[in-house]
């Protein structure tokens, strides 16, 4: 790796905060995805992409932004892409899947709010972050109060556009989602100076949409029995997705599911006896946050597939295609976003039925619920989501965690006891 | 075969060896800071052919000297029901869990609840409370069963409820009142445990603290039964790990 130091120090960052973070990451790495065994050749360039997180990938940006582009932050998966894309902007997924600065995030922020927005803040105040100092805007969602009132701190120390999101799914939230969508538009055409025209949009929702279709077929190959790929080295796929370049990333998806598909015919799998098939649901799982997809695949279950945001509602609905010029295109896009199932919606009749969905198509033996705490939105759904496994006689164990890492034992126990219960319930262990 | 069980909790660690079914050791010490140790201490002259560990202390013992594992609710479910073939359900309060258990045929875990990450509703808890009211644990259940009425206790964080106590003794309420209150406030979060997996009989009361009297009165009276107590409540665990091998045989014969 080279020393991208001068780089860092450019940005603003403090260096020696940063090498500090810099030296967690590597043996974190190791533990949770290096260790495992028979993994796909093709995961050899996302451990490349991961080693150089706040190096390679930011030269490219710093080189963007020197070449006139922009770079947009954002920290939901409810920000049109295109959008962004459109304007010749690159779009990054923001970290805050570790535990950073709590303390001085706690000035700010209330103690019981989630890990998630405390460990966003953290990064920015202890500047550790190159992809947060790197962006020309922010661009933020009202997906739950604690994110909703967080925009407005953390305004006060870098730009935020916050879209406002409807919490339901009729005609007059449509629209308002529609006017939010075009009111983005207005502040990416005034930052970057460039107007977004048909033949750019068209073209970059044809690049998000091959991002999307690359990551469903890599979803599809999940359903493999036995497992061509693990549920860690697919979600870090998903996690890289939303920082890394959309056309290179869906080239190298696509050449990793060519392999996925070989092994499937070949028959090698990544090894090992039988592991009881696990759904993990509920809140996402930003870089590097592993804990629990490493504790359910070393207690000898397989994630297979994920019902997150870091997960398969990041790609599952794709933007129509040929909607007709500018404002057909940006409707289009508009009524796509509208239709991921965020715990935030009222009702949100959508997650369950996908949830049982997935239990189907992936064979799935039990439902972990993965629960940040103090995250009202999927904390409480929690329940409706049992309830609705219950009527199905699938397994469900939610469990309440946050980015320490004190309550491991406690977590592996849980997630042990339920392996074991799905293994003894299963007829054929006789 | 001789199996050993080995229950390494967060309080004590139970040991039962198990011979052609029959129970020919049983022991139980402190945990200590140094578990291992005690766990070595235990096993000195013990003659088996196979070792189970479980507790929280598991995969210490897995690293060092046992053969197998299981985790505390497949052993509690195993144990339980030698002792009471009859269970369907399992109550375990111990120094840092609490678990409510469902079992399915066969004595098979349907089923589990555990406490919240934090030692609310615990044993632990128990000690605490005791230590701030300068009781031992024992005397603080005899005290609490004497009571006539109640304090209600709101928290349940360890924390909070400390300082709820402290500022309990500060107004002169007596201690009876007080001890009755923290037993009642535990008693709520098992029973509520318990309704999650569903209370059907029969249920049987385990873990270090069955031993309380008053947990015990207390919870028959909210759950309208009479709870089973093993003999040894604190050993059904490490009975279970034993048993898990000898049932493993018995399934291939």
């Amino acid at each position: 790796m080279s020393d991208y130091h001068a780089m860092w120090e450019k940005l603003g960052l403090d260096l020696a905060a940063h090498d500090g973070l810099l030296e967690v990451l590597p043996p974190l790495y190791q533990d949770c995805i290096l260790s495992q065994e028979n993994r796909p050749e093709g995961m050899q360039y996302f451990d490349f992409v991961f080693s150089e997180v706040h190096g390679l990938r930011i030269k490219e940006l710093v080189d963007h932004r020197a070449s006139g582009g922009i770079v947009v932050g954002t920290f939901c998966t409810y920000v049109p892409e295109e959008l962004i894309l459109a304007v010749g902007g690159a779009c990054v997924g923001l970290c805050a899947g570790a535990q950073v600065a709590e303390e001085a995030a706690e000035q700010y922020l209330p103690r019981n709010l989630c890990a998630l927005i405390k460990s966003s803040l953290g990064f920015k105040l202890a500047k550790v972050c190159p992809y947060i100092e790197s962006c020309d805007l922010l661009v933020g969602e009202t997906t739950c109060d604690g994110k909703k009132k967080y925009y407005e701190i953390l305004n006060q120390l870098q730009p935020v556009h916050t879209m406002e999101l409807p919490q339901r799914k009729d005609e007059a939230d449509r629209r308002l989602w529609r006017e939010e969508v075009r009111r983005l538009v207005a502040r990416l055409e005034e930052i970057s100076g460039r107007k977004i025209d048909e033949a750019a949009l068209r073209d970059a929702i044809r690049v998000i949409n091959e991002k999307r279709k690359a990551l469903l077929r890599l979803a599809g190959l999940r359903k493999c029995d036995p497992p061509v790929i693990s549920g860690r080295d697919a979600l870090l796929i998903n996690q890289i997705a939303f920082y890394d370049d959309p056309v290179r990333l869906t080239e190298k998806v696509n050449a990793l599911c060519d392999e996925l598909e070989e092994r499937r015919d070949g028959g090698i799998s990544i090894g090992g006896a039988h592991r009881p098939r696990i759904l993990l649901s509920g809140c996402p799982m930003a870089i590097p946050n592993w804990k629990v997809p490493t504790i359910i695949e070393t207690s000898g279950a397989l994630v297979a597939m994920d019902e997150m945001c870091t997960g398969i509602r990041y790609f599952r609905h794709l933007v129509e295609e040929g909607a007709g010029d500018l404002e057909g295109m940006l409707d289009a896009i508009a009524d796509r976003y509208l239709k991921i199932d965020c715990a935030v919606f009222t009702p949100n009749r959508e997650r369950l039925d996908h949830i049982s969905e997935l239990v189907r198509d992936y064979d799935i033996d039990a439902v972990i619920y993965y629960a940040l705490q103090f995250c009202d939105p999927y904390t409480v759904e929690a329940f409706q989501v049992q309830q609705e496994l219950e009527k199905e006689r699938v397994p469900f164990l939610y469990l309440e965690t946050d980015y320490s890492s004190e309550d491991m034992g406690q977590l592996t126990t849980r997630v042990q006891a339920l392996i074991e219960m799905v293994e003894t319930q299963k007829p054929s262990v006789f | 075969m001789t199996v050993a069980g080995l229950d390494i909790g967060s309080r004590t660690i139970g040991l039962v060896v198990v011979n052609d079914g029959e129970i020919v050791f049983r022991e139980v010490v402190d945990t200590t800071f140094d578990p291992l140790e005690q766990c070595r201490r235990l096993l000195a002259q013990r003659d088996f052919d196979v070792l189970v560990a479980t507790g929280y202390g598991r995969h210490l013992a897995q690293a060092n000297f046992a053969d197998q594992v299981i985790t505390e609710i497949k052993a509690f479910a195993l144990g339980c029901s030698h002792v009471f073939p009859q269970c369907r359900t399992i109550l375990d309060i111990g120094g840092q869990d609490t678990k409510a258990i469902s079992l399915g045929e066969g004595g098979k875990v349907a089923d589990f609840q555990m406490n919240d990450r934090c030692a609310a509703g615990t044993g632990k808890f128990l000690e605490v409370m005791a230590a701030a009211m300068g009781l031992l644990p024992e005397e603080m259940g005899r005290l609490a069963l004497q009571a006539e009425g109640e304090v209600k206790i709101s928290s349940m964080c360890t924390v909070f409820a400390e300082s709820e106590v402290t500022g309990l003794i500060a107004r002169g309420t007596p201690r009876p009142l007080i001890a009755r209150g923290l037993h009642e406030a535990i008693c709520d979060r098992a029973s509520a445990l318990l309704r999650r997996v569903g209370v059907r009989r029969e249920v049987v009361f385990a873990g270090g603290v069955a031993h309380n009297p008053c947990m015990r009165v207390l919870l028959e009276e909210r759950l309208g039964l009479q709870l089973l107590v093993p003999e040894n409540p604190q050993l059904v665990g490490a009975l279970g790990a034993a048993l898990s091998v000898l049932s493993r045989d018995d399934v291939r014969a």
